[in-house]
């Protein structure tokens, strides 16, 4: 009996904190496909906001993917070979590459954004074009793309791996393609997923850099919010959330199938 | 697999040192010669360099400046080992997780563009040869130790390397399984009649599989020999006591002979220095009766092993002698025995400072 009271009033207590969490997640949403969100859900439900949003952002949304796969691109072709080049090499310079890499994680992304700035105000066609947000996200997900690589290179101990198949006749190249990457699967997808979820999200950095035309869904919802009705805003999050869910799913989905091959 | 495939390459290194980023010095600067179809040892403790010695036979250490590494008479030292045409076993296997074990032994032949059909031949002779039959398909981390070590050896032998190096392949295996693929890869580089240098720090594996054995001691090469030469003829107090189990005696000498608490000891050769480190076998020691024999001492233990009994004796000489006895002697401790020592198993080493 006393046990059961003891399971009942944990139980209260998660559903608490569970709902102190949710109910604005699920507030918003709701406010999106409400008629009027001041007289509440009796107003009726509707679409209109969600097909507004879609009208005024839909090149908004497809700019933030491609800046996002964009993104991704560059970090798995520079950041998998630079892991792998820091991990086989010791030495010095290495070392301090390494903290290069990772500096931004200190740094904030207003500071990143106007370095680049400064530096680039000059060249107009870059400055206005999406490289410009995009050097931005590179630099910002870089150290988790190539941290994650590191990680798992450090676990299954590639430098060996990488030595058997150099002593049976692979170049660099091959045992990269051979050896290497088909063994950093885990650490390439888990960098993947962080990569194209904060470059989605990513707001600091793009603020400062964004245009009138090259904006992500991050900056058309601070947009939305500043100038339009409750209802669009709420909608775009609602857009947003139906988004980057499936994106989160799949790809924790294919982490966990290659963690248990 | 016939002797006829005996395609070793003979290796030469010239005053080959290595000094590492931080400094230390992990191998004097030393120069060796691999015959063609040899199986060399290279035997020490850890941190002795002969692991050092062969990454840099294998191309995976540069020697420092002035050493030369040659196979066959040709300068290979700054051939990255992707172009040595070696066969490298490792002591953590290095087997490729991502791919089978035919795939694994079959690798090194794909990158050398070997047509499928072929290649799967040789992995399947490979796979007879190394008795892994019916593991083709399975992945590495289904295999058990001794599976993996046999998948490192078949996938190094499959290239026919001019070179086969092996680095403590045995060690990470129980010590019942280590002495039974012990004996398999003693035959197999027979078999194969392949040139192959072997890193090793247990002895016993040094002797079964060496043609000679190169004793390694901080850095240097102590000795090198044959297992029988550096077992009975060491060249130092560090090889002898390394070596096998061994009574190492300091005593003056007088007309030949050692002079002991327990007696004298005719000794062989040339006897002029006044004293001398000597090295006396245990199983070179025969127990007599005491009233006749030169020496004598007091039985302080009696081990009996099965095969030997090992006798620790007081009172012979300096510190407790070890004897092993044949196992049907009769021997108690606290007992008076004679000893009878051969003055040829007196090995005279040199003094140390």
């Amino acid at each position: 009996m006393r046990d059961r009271l003891i399971f009942i009033g944990q139980l209260l207590f998660t559903l608490l904190v569970a709902a102190f969490l949710v109910v604005p997640a699920v507030q918003s949403i709701l406010a999106g496909v409400t008629v009027n969100y001041f007289r509440g859900i009796q107003s009726g439900l509707t679409l209109q906001w969600v097909f507004q949003v879609l009208d005024l952002y839909t090149g908004t949304i497809l700019l933030s993917f491609v800046i996002a796969f964009a993104t991704l691109a560059v970090t798995l072709v520079v950041g998998v070979p630079a892991a792998y080049a820091l991990h086989v090499r010791e030495g010095r310079l290495s070392r301090i590459v390494e903290e290069i890499i990772t500096l931004p994680l200190a740094i904030p992304g207003l500071a990143i954004a106007l370095a680049l700035l400064l530096t680039y105000q000059g060249f107009s066609d870059f400055r206005r074009s999406w490289f410009f947000i995009l050097t931005g996200h590179v630099i910002f997900t870089m150290p988790f793309m190539v941290r994650s690589v590191m990680a798992v290179f450090a676990s299954v101990d590639i430098k060996t791996l990488d030595e058997g198949a150099a002593s049976l006749g692979a170049s660099p190249w091959r045992r990269f393609r051979d050896v290497i990457v088909p063994n950093a699967i885990p650490g390439i997808l888990a960098g993947s997923l962080m990569v194209v979820t904060l470059s989605l999200g990513e707001f600091n950095l793009t603020w400062m850099l964004h245009t009138p035309l090259t904006k992500t869904l991050p900056i058309g919802l601070a947009d939305s919010y500043a100038s339009m009705r409750l209802e669009v805003a709420s909608a775009y999050t609602l857009i947003f959330f139906v988004m980057i869910i499936p994106l989160l799913v799949a790809m924790q989905f294919f982490a966990e199938k290659e963690q248990k091959r | 697999m016939s002797a006829s495939e005996g395609h070793g390459a003979s290796v030469r290194i010239e005053a080959c040192g290595k000094t590492f980023a931080d400094g230390t010095r992990a191998l004097e600067p030393a120069t060796l010669e691999i015959a063609r179809g040899e199986t060399l040892v290279l035997l020490g403790p850890s941190g002795c360099g002969k692991t050092t010695m062969l990454r840099i036979i294998a191309g995976l250490e540069l020697p420092d400046a002035g050493g030369k590494v040659l196979f066959d008479g040709k300068d290979m030292t700054s051939i990255p080992i992707e172009r040595r045409n070696v066969g490298m076993v490792f002591q953590s296997y290095a087997l490729f997780p991502n791919m089978s074990v035919s795939d694994n032994i079959g690798y090194g032949l794909k990158i050398r563009g070997v047509p499928e059909k072929q290649r799967a031949a040789r992995v399947a002779e490979l796979v007879a040869l190394t008795n892994i039959s019916g593991l083709e398909n399975r992945r590495i981390d289904q295999l058990s130790g001794g599976q993996r070590q046999r998948v490192a050896l078949a996938r190094a032998v499959a290239i026919r390397p001019g070179i086969l190096l092996l680095d403590e392949p045995l060690t990470a295996l129980d010590a019942a399984l280590r002495d039974r693929l012990r004996g398999e890869l003693n035959r197999l580089l027979r078999a194969l009649g392949i040139t192959a240098i072997y890193v090793t720090h247990d002895q016993a594996e040094a002797m079964e599989l060496g043609d000679r054995v190169v004793v390694m001691q901080k850095g240097a090469i102590a000795q090198i020999g044959t297992p029988r030469e550096i077992y009975f003829t060491p060249q130092n107090r560090f090889v002898a006591e390394f070596i096998g189990a061994a009574n190492i005696i300091e005593a003056s000498i007088e007309n030949g002979h050692l002079l002991l608490p327990g007696g004298r000891q005719a000794i062989g050769g040339d006897a002029s220095m006044p004293a001398a480190v000597a090295m006396i076998r245990p199983e070179t020691i025969h127990v007599v009766e005491s009233g006749r024999a030169p020496l004598s001492g007091v039985i302080d233990s009696v081990s009996f092993i099965g095969d030997r009994q090992r006798l620790v004796v007081s009172g012979v000489s300096g510190k407790p002698l070890t004897i092993d006895a044949p196992n049907t002697v009769q021997a108690r401790t606290g007992e008076r025995i004679g000893l009878l020592i051969s003055p040829d198993a007196v090995r005279l080493l040199p003094l140390e400072k």
